[in-house]
């Protein structure tokens, strides 16, 4: 009973927050909506026993890919109001496809296909033990690939964002490691009551110490 | 009504998805938003699989899950660095005009 209550609480705001992510004026409410959304997608998934999952989607989601649209937002300097003009236009038009979608899911989902199963009795090894399990054993190969996309798409999106400026002063260790003395430091022996200017200067190397 | 079945996740996915096709429909000139738009339609994908896996008894929808996961954070990265490069090179992120390989 209060695992129904809490589901139908789950599933309102999920997708009350995904409708703002969607109309939403301000990308930076949008993104904000979508946090909102995906916690709740993880309270459904907490509620439905699969810990894991809800867990990795609040530690890859929120912290990682929300985060990183949220910085991307704050970084451009976008009009985004201009960029809503045709906002009225479109909507007729996703209206009908987006109905059409649902109604389609649902109509095959009323079908009785899907009616008979109940959730199993929990076992009693955890959720986490029990994905353990079979990742590391029978899918081993596929995780080991999963790390190899992450790994590509990090050098991807480094070197896709990385540049070369130019026009900037950068330290650069090898050339001061390099200098010497004798390559900077110029002594002049000026007389009482001239200036620097008119002592000519001898250079560096061939001054007498 | 008040007993959960897997009806009832499977029409809040369904509902979610729709959502994001709408968004993908509604906001035609974000980039940004479009790719929000993506991330939910994962996440409604996402809930499908969780669901049918935890009905049926059966690990393998929520390691599908995980892999789904893996690839959409990937896909976000590299979606937003194409995003900052093309908006560094063009100073705007509107999606008409990505039109430079136009011949």
């Amino acid at each position: 009973m209060i695992e129904a209550l809490f589901f139908y609480l789950f599933a309102a705001v999920m997708l009350g927050a995904g409708l703002m992510v969607v109309v939403s004026r301000n990308p930076v409410f949008s993104v904000l909506f979508l946090i909102l959304a995906f916690f709740n997608a993880a309270g459904l998934f907490v509620l439905i026993g699969a810990e894991f999952i809800a867990m990795l989607l609040v530690v890859v989601y929120v912290g990682a890919v929300a985060v990183l649209f949220l910085f991307v937002v704050m970084m451009l300097d976008i009009n985004f109001a201009e960029m809503r003009a045709g906002f009225q236009k479109y909507l007729p038009i996703g209206l009908v496809v987006g109905g059409i979608l649902v109604f389609e899911l649902v109509a095959a989902m009323y079908g009785d296909a899907f009616s008979g199963a109940t959730l199993p009795a929990a076992s009693e090894i955890s959720n986490t033990r029990a994905l353990g399990n079979v990742l590391y054993t029978k899918y081993m190969y596929l995780f080991q690939v999963a790390g190899l996309i992450l790994l590509v798409a990090m050098i991807g999106a480094i070197s896709l964002t990385m540049r070369r400026r130019s026009g900037v002063r950068r330290q650069v260790i090898a050339e001061q490691n390099m200098r010497r003395r004798e390559d900077s430091v110029e002594i002049v022996d000026v007389p009482v009551g001239a200036s620097a200017r008119t002592v000519a200067t001898v250079p560096p190397g061939k001054r007498e110490r | 009504m008040l007993e959960l079945s897997l009806n009832h996740y499977l029409a809040v996915s369904a509902v979610l998805f729709a959502l994001g096709t709408f968004g993908i429909f509604l906001n035609r000139k974000n980039v940004i938003t479009i790719l929000m738009s993506i991330e939910l339609m994962l996440l409604a994908v996402n809930i499908n699989m969780v669901a049918f896996s935890a009905y049926n008894g059966d690990l393998e929808g929520q390691i599908f899950s995980l892999f789904i996961l893996t690839v959409a954070a990937a896909e976000a990265a590299i979606g937003l660095a194409i995003l900052v490069v093309f908006f560094r090179n063009r100073g705007s992120i509107a999606v008409e005009d990505v039109n430079m390989m136009k011949g």
